[in-house]
């Protein structure tokens, strides 16, 4: 197999655009697959200060870098979730990359923020251990990026995440999610910054093999609470389609946000208020994350801890 | 050959040459889960593997929800 570009023999095969690059033109079709992101969605400009959301994985630390190499004013921000070896190992993955790059990198605990880390949390709600974390994640990136004045959050969020989530939100008919689910997500309250997602035209396979290539040294380890987790039952599925019909993905996601969102998002009008206890954004008087905080203290009490 | 699983820490051996595309499909893989690796190099689906080579079959899929 040849590189499309040059000719020499190819690295990497991407079936849904029926091409093929060598390692260097690769780097620079996946850097190109960004910046025409960023420029389409308006996500931000080289003015603005952008709170990128490591993990220590793959996706967002490509994106970290894809963002310092392409000239733009960023800091990192890294969530200790206080999951064992796992959190350890991903932040000295994230710390080694700041530190490598010279780059601003701002730590905030879980447990800190809401009295308890995701194991306790896990343990003493009934909410899934994924979505408890989603929404603490969401909630101390929000706060960071407010606190910091930075005018917009990159997330690490590539191609098969959105799906992922997409068929979800399908398969649930959530009304809601559909209505809201895009590469921007904006600012529509004065306490909710911007939240961007420059990979979504990327796959997950390819920001690995950016990963690889770049020898960005990230995390492979998956988090011991994904296990089971519905997305990557979603992305299996979606992973046989296209390994049947290259680019089922691709047009699972670009036609819903041509042709089915407007629809959805015609039909949802929510307004944001601030809640009552910590001032953040909420469509209700008390926010998720200050009720989440109230459970996990009541069961902690109720079991005399 | 032997082909590594990174993210299993498992390692099986094969014989006898074939593109990577038959490997994949042989093991039950689906190819866009993975990424193949030979020392430091990606190999594409067409690429011939063979024996005396250390294969890694590098899982990228990771899942949870932010």
């Amino acid at each position: 197999m040849k590189c499309r570009k040059c000719g020499k023999a190819a690295a990497i095969e991407l079936r849904r655009h029926n091409t093929a690059f060598c390692a260097d033109d690769f780097l620079g079709f996946f850097q190109d697959q960004a910046r025409e992101a960023i420029r389409k969605w308006k996500m931000f400009s080289k003015k603005d200060r952008v709170l990128v959301a490591v993990s220590g994985g793959k996706d967002s630390l490509a994106l970290w870098d894809v963002l310092l190499m392409e000239g733009y004013t960023t800091a990192g921000l890294y969530i200790d979730l206080g999951i064992w070896e796992y959190s350890a190992e991903s932040r000295q993955k994230a710390e080694a990359f700041a530190a490598e790059r010279g780059a601003k990198l701002i730590v905030e605990e879980v447990r800190e923020n809401l009295g308890a880390a995701i194991p306790e949390i896990s343990f003493n709600t009934r909410r899934p251990t994924c979505s408890a974390c989603g929404l603490s994640k969401r909630y101390i990136m929000n706060r960071a990026a407010l606190d910091g004045g930075f005018s917009a959050v990159a997330t690490g969020h590539n191609l098969d995440d959105e799906t992922a989530t997409l068929l979800g939100n399908v398969l649930h008919w959530k009304g809601d999610a559909l209505a809201r689910q895009a590469p921007v997500l904006p600012s529509t309250h004065e306490k909710l910054v911007r939240r961007v997602k420059p990979f979504f035209r990327i796959s997950e396979r390819e920001t690995a093999a950016y990963a690889l290539l770049r020898g960005i040294d990230y995390i492979m380890e998956e988090c011991p609470f994904a296990k089971g987790a519905s997305s990557l039952t979603y992305k299996d599925v979606l992973n046989r389609l296209e390994a049947e019909s290259p680019g089922t993905k691709h047009n699972f996601f670009f036609t819903y946000l041509a042709k089915m969102r407007p629809v959805f998002a015609a039909a949802d009008r929510v307004g944001l208020r601030e809640c009552v206890r910590c001032g953040q954004a909420t469509t209700s008087e008390l926010c998720a994350f200050c009720k989440l905080t109230d459970e996990v203290a009541a069961n902690r009490q109720r079991k005399g801890r | 050959m032997k082909v590594f699983y990174r993210m299993e820490n498992r390692t099986v051996e094969l014989t006898g040459r074939r593109r990577v595309q038959d490997l994949l499909r042989e093991l039950g893989v689906i190819p866009e889960t993975v990424l193949v690796i030979r020392g430091k190099e990606l190999l594409t689906a067409d690429a011939v593997v063979e024996d005396g080579d250390e294969i890694e079959l590098r899982r990228v899929i990771s899942g949870g929800m932010v």
